[in-house]
């Protein structure tokens, strides 16, 4: 019969492994799929994986353009990592990234239409605060009264909504917008411009930052005492308490930072490729970044090629539907699939299969 | 490596394939970018029978794609892009929200010509159009104000924005005029198509006493809620007989084929400009599906008149007198509304209760 052992040590053989054999898996299993919906499915699968990168005449514009779409993948979960390494769940960073881009933006239009190079920096401090505060919420919340983050942070995210959809509709609604809601858009403000920094490429400064994060928090997870108390509490808890470290202080830390990096990622996207603080301005990057950190293993680097795997399917998904006709549903379950297989191969990662007889008593 | 190796193989064998196609005469290739899926049986399902229906009118002339689900903002921006590069020559963007990216990607890209639904902003390859939907909402107005018992209309709003606006004063000041007793409940669900909360907000409103459900949302969701809990609605957008084959009075359909098949058309012959189409029941953009056994065969006949009327320019949906909501005068008796304030309506007429949020 078959036994499931778990191993003492997590394989690092199967670490490396798993990657890769997820990948392979979701092609066959994908294949199967577009082959059942009447396509080709070398053709499709090809479409997603190469055709961003390499298609003749999409690729000089898609290449780029993977990078922007991660980078507020990759800055939200480098920021969620930290807090899950610690057993600390910050769900609602997609409030979070709300409220940046709400703070930022709001800070940005108070000064309409100014024009002074100090905007654009103040307006980038705003937007990491607003990030920061609202993170910080439920970290106090859980310190005083022992509130449960998951729960408190999540909520936090519909009352964001709430108040985008206010402030879209009524405070930094554009004067100037023939009546329909939506704040003025940022693009044609330029010392509020998130601008791309080489030409027709897309690349904004919110791409640096996201890889500046990803460094920055290496470091700290490498070399600096907080980081060895976020691992040290996420593995044991109760080692952690008699090392002495400050639970409070950690909740504050972690929550803190994952707050201000979905902040960031906010105001970079307003003020960058989506130019208008509109009633449905956030299209889920706070939640996919969930996914992006668990399937980046919680590991810096890993999180920057989940991030990059995940916006090269999503480009790759639209040019396959436009390409091929293969409707969206059959990307995302074609997305949903490469997730399952990755989490589902990271047991073999954590257990060993074993086939033994049955045994009598 | 393997991986690697796999993918290279793929591609090979993809790019031959490829490679083989035949070449003949390029056909046009048109674009379509939706907000929702195709299958939302509403919005984005009748502009995607319009697509069907500029291949089937033009054949091997032409070549049509889609994209469903493109969020508005910096997504649509970067699927426009695409398009564009990927060859595109015609690319109809079909959700207000796409109106600042569709007006970037067209500055970028002057050999491809745009068509955005519901917006404001053209270009010299940027024409917009949309529909008249408001003068459906008088027809089905009326016949909502004449079968309710409860005198209480429940009203499923999208977005506060003119277009729905305009809907909600039209549908209002139809029913009041012959039912000066109803009542309209409006909720605001900030979303096109979100099934679950639509039928949320049909749940809530019924559950307050309304026994006719007219939205302004995309999906089937509310008519579905109507059927089961025994009260009436209209399709929107769509027919959606299917969703409510008791609970369906009418609808509103849109019927964006004759326009699609037009412009490819002009596209084709070279004949194509930047323009604005507002168009409604007399060109046929707006349909009013076939009214329900459910309702009178009077009362079909007024709706039917009202129809008629729209048609041949005797009656205009937004005849005076007419007051805003805060009492102060709108239209004088007799006077129509012009298009630039219908355009960007953001007040509700005298009587409707609530505020639009702002």
């Amino acid at each position: 019969m078959l036994r499931l052992e778990p191993r003492l040590e997590a394989s690092r053989t199967w670490a490396a492994l798993t990657p890769v054999m997820a990948v392979a898996a979701t092609m066959v299993a994908g294949a199967v799929m577009f082959a059942l919906l009447g396509k080709d499915p070398l053709v499709a699968i090809r479409t997603i994986f190469w055709a961003p990168l390499f298609d003749p005449a999409l690729a000089a514009y898609a290449r780029p353009q993977i990078l922007v779409k991660a980078a507020p993948l990759i800055l939200i979960a480098i920021g969620l990592s930290l807090g899950f390494r610690a057993n600390i769940w910050n769900i609602g960073a997609e409030g979070q990234y709300v409220m940046g881009a709400v703070a930022g933006g709001g800070a940005a239009l108070a000064f309409y239409p100014l024009d002074a190079w100090w905007l654009f920096p103040f307006m980038l401090f705003c937007g990491l605060l607003g990030g920061l505060l609202w993170g910080l919420i439920p970290a106090f919340l859980k310190v005083t009264f022992r509130a449960n983050e998951i729960l408190v942070s999540l909520m936090l995210v519909y009352v964001a909504e709430q108040y985008l959809a206010s402030v879209a509709l009524g405070l930094l609604r554009n004067p100037d917008g023939a009546g329909f809601p939506g704040s003025r858009n940022l693009q044609t403000y330029e010392s509020a411009h998130n601008a791309e920094l080489i030409a027709g490429t897309g690349i904004h400064l919110g791409v640096v930052t996201a890889a500046l994060a990803v460094v920055m928090v290496y470091a700290l997870l490498r070399m600096h005492r907080t980081g060895f108390e976020i691992k040290l509490s996420g593995q044991s808890p109760r080692a952690a308490r008699f090392a002495g470290v400050n639970q409070a202080v950690l909740t504050y830390f972690c929550l803190g930072t994952g707050g201000a990096f979905a902040g960031l990622a906010g105001i970079f996207e307003l003020s960058g490729p989506s130019g208008q603080l509109s009633i449905d301005f956030n299209v889920g990057y706070g939640f996919t970044a969930i996914i992006v950190a668990f399937l980046g293993r919680l590991h810096p680097f890993g999180i920057v090629f989940a991030g990059l795997l995940m916006a090269l399917t999503y480009i790759g998904g639209e040019m396959a539907q436009f390409m091929l006709n293969l409707p969206s549903a059959a990307i995302q379950a074609f997305q949903g699939m490469l997730l399952f297989f990755l989490l589902s191969m990271e047991f073999l990662t954590r257990y060993r299969i074993r086939i033994r007889r049955l045994e009598r008593n | 490596m393997f991986k690697h190796r796999l993918l290279a193989a793929a591609a090979a064998v993809a790019g031959a394939v490829l490679a083989a196609a035949p070449g003949a005469a390029d056909p046009l290739k048109v674009g379509f970018i939706y907000v929702g899926p195709i299958g939302d049986f509403g919005w984005t399902y009748e502009h995607d029978q319009g697509r069907l229906a500029v291949e089937a009118a033009h054949g091997d002339k032409v070549e049509t794609t889609f994209v469903e689900n493109v969020p508005e903002g910096g997504d649509s921006e970067r699927v426009l892009t695409q398009m564009a590069l990927s060859g595109h020559d015609l690319i109809f963007t079909t959700s207000f929200g796409y109106m600042d990216p569709t007006i970037n990607v067209a500055a970028k890209f002057p050999d491809v010509k745009f068509e955005h639904a519901t917006g404001y902003k053209r270009a010299d390859n940027v024409s917009t159009y949309s529909a008249r939907f408001y003068e459906g909402r008088a027809v089905i107005g009326h016949i909502a104000g004449k079968m309710t018992k409860t005198n209480t209309i429940g009203y499923i709003a999208s977005y506060p924005i003119p277009e729905v606006i305009r809907g909600i004063n039209a549908a209002y000041i139809h029913a009041k005029k012959v039912n000066p007793d109803v009542n309209f409940k409006i909720v605001w669900v900030f979303t096109w198509f979100d099934p679950a909360k639509e039928a949320d907000a049909a749940t809530t409103l019924i559950e307050q006493g309304a026994d006719v459900i007219m939205q302004h949302t995309d999906s089937p969701a509310a008519m579905t809620i109507a059927e089961e809990k025994g009260v009436y609605a209209f399709g929107q957008a769509s027919d959606m007989k299917q969703f409510g084959p008791n609970a369906r009075l009418s609808s509103i359909i849109d019927d964006w084929a004759p326009y699609y098949v037009q412009r490819v058309a002009d596209v084709l012959d070279g004949s194509w400009e930047s323009i604005d189409t507002w168009h409604g029941i007399k060109e046929g953009m707006v349909e009013i599906g076939e009214f329900s056994d459910q309702i009178p065969a009077d009362i079909q006949a007024e709706a039917q008149a009202i129809s008629d009327a729209i048609v041949s320019g005797e009656y205009h949906t937004f005849t005076g007198p007419l007051n805003r909501q805060d009492g102060s005068p709108w239209l004088a008796e007799g006077e129509t509304a012009d298009d630039g304030t219908l355009l960007g309506m953001n007040f509700y007429v005298e009587g409707i209760e609530g505020s639009i949020p702002q």
